[in-house]
């Protein structure tokens, strides 16, 4: 059994676990203007962003020149996670933790700077350190250099599914000498460029209310809200966390990605999704009964909503499983936000509660969907479903299960 | 031309590449935790505050800050005539 030991998150609503948690089951909300540059040229001003992160004093001044605002987020929850787990990877053999992580675009506020640099001043102004800052395995790359983690290590690029994505592989690779693996997801970027990408995708809400501007699942929804932040994870084999005496939050008993191709509707069929959730659950060795809860992906995108609850209805039946979107206080993390959304379901499980969905008073009709609104209820059943859809037809989901019980 | 310092170095490296514990002449640039981007991106300022040109093989071979600072000033001497 493959069990995270450790957690570390990097959220709008808060910076460090206890902090998220407890936000994140009152419904506080860290979705707000953006102050990290001059929002007001743009059709969009609202973000989820990461409060109080003073670089400089959580992280060595040598890292910081190289370094863009997601992958010190990134480098801030990693260490959180292993000093959760107390795993010190310097007593172990040296090929024994690896890194997996998800990234959507790599570090697009560190290429800005640069590409500023090129074309403002010219070629000998660009940083040295723009030859790796800017990839996609920047954050792994950067987690492994610092915790000296030498064991397989990788990125996975599938838009907002890469969460999950990331944590399946961490779960493949956690096998024969491999000990423990570092996996999830920081993302985001909030700088002027990588907003033009975003806005150009066509799914940003352009609603100026914090309160209104993401309703997934509601009638209302008027499009998605973004932000910056996720979870990195310690993921580790249970007898090895048992040796160390470590208790885990749980276990990572399921995981399926499917894809939906293009000629084939994209995301908004709800198939690929169905067969994530069913594959899922086969690898789980559990039936819908046994999930007590589902964090949905939720678009916050009419069709998308639709195929999501069309899905989740197929496999438990209308109304039978609670729903909740945490993300909704958060903003949708690109790759980090299914990493968020793990990291929740795990702190679910121990605590036994459902964080609700805020914002959105009633589901739109007919959807067929359990939604937790308004506050947090108890959770009844020991293990959890994530999912989480990429853009170009990216399905994945996770289930997690309290490790005692499986 | 006023020569190039350690003084004038540790800033550049500062600001570039973050600090160091104590920067010593004799120790290398690894000892000293700058890896080889970090000396690129110092030599890089270098050659754009005062002008100066350091080649690539010059620049590898100056693997402790004393070698960095002659490979400077004699680039400077240069410049200056």
């Amino acid at each position: 059994m493959k069990v995270v030991t450790g957690l570390g998150v990097a959220a709008p609503n808060g910076l460090g676990v206890p902090e998220y948690w407890r936000a994140a089951q009152h419904g506080i909300s860290g979705i707000r203007r953006i102050t990290s540059f001059d929002p007001t040229p743009y059709p969009v001003a609202l973000a989820g962003q990461v409060p109080g992160f003073d670089a400089a004093a959580q992280l060595p001044s040598r890292l910081l020149p190289q370094t863009d605002r997601m992958t010190q987020l990134s480098l801030v929850a990693a260490q959180e996670a292993l000093a959760d787990a107390a795993l010190d990877p310097a007593t172990l053999p040296r090929y024994s933790v690896g890194v997996v992580t998800a990234s959507s675009a790599g570090g697009f506020e560190f290429g800005q700077r640069e590409l500023q640099a090129l074309w403002g001043q010219g070629s000998r102004h660009v940083s040295a350190y723009q030859s790796f800052a800017w990839f996609y395995a920047v954050n792994t790359g950067q987690i492994s250099i610092r915790h000296g983690l030498r064991g397989p290590s990788g990125v996975l690029v599938s838009e907002q599914a890469g969460g999950l994505d990331a944590i399946g592989q961490a779960c493949r690779q956690l096998r024969g000498d491999v000990q423990a693996m570092v996996t999830g997801g920081v993302d985001g970027a909030l700088c002027p460029w990588g907003w033009t990408a975003q806005l150009s995708g066509g799914l940003l809400s352009t609603c100026d209310d914090p309160a209104r501007a993401f309703l997934p699942f509601s009638a209302s929804a008027s499009g998605q809200v973004i932000g910056e932040g996720g979870a990195i994870l310690v993921l580790e084999d249970a007898a090895s966390a048992a040796a160390r005496g470590v208790e885990p939050y749980g276990a990572v008993t399921g995981y399926a990605a499917t894809f939906d191709g293009r000629r084939s509707g994209g995301n908004a069929t709800g198939t690929g999704l169905r067969r994530a959730i069913e594959q899922a659950l086969t690898s789980a060795r559990l039936t819908p009964a046994d999930i007590g809860l589902v964090l949905a992906d939720g678009a916050g995108v009419a069709d998308l909503d639709r195929a999501e609850a069309a899905a989740i209805c197929a496999v438990f039946g209308p109304s039978q499983v609670p729903v909740s979107v945490p993300k909704t206080m958060t903003g949708r993390l690109l790759a980090g936000g299914a990493a968020l959304d793990v990291a929740t379901a795990l702190l679910a499980l121990r605590d036994r509660v459902i964080p609700p969905s805020i914002n959105v008073d009633e589901c739109a009709e007919g959807l067929g969907i359990d939604l937790v609104t308004g506050a947090s209820q108890p959770l009844r059943k020991s293990s959890v479903l994530v999912l989480a859809r990429g853009r170009g037809g990216f399905n994945a989901a996770v289930v997690v299960s309290r490790a005692t019980e499986n | 031309m006023s020569a190039f310092t350690l003084d004038e170095l540790a800033d550049m490296l500062r600001s570039c590449a973050g600090e160091a514990e104590q920067l010593e002449l004799d120790r290398t640039f690894e000892e000293l935790g700058y890896d080889s981007l970090a000396v690129m991106e110092v030599a890089s300022q270098i050659e754009r505050r005062y002008g100066v040109s350091i080649a690539e093989d010059e620049l590898a071979e100056a693997e402790n800050p004393r070698l960095l600072i002659e490979a400077v000033n004699s680039s400077l001497a240069t410049v200056g005539e």
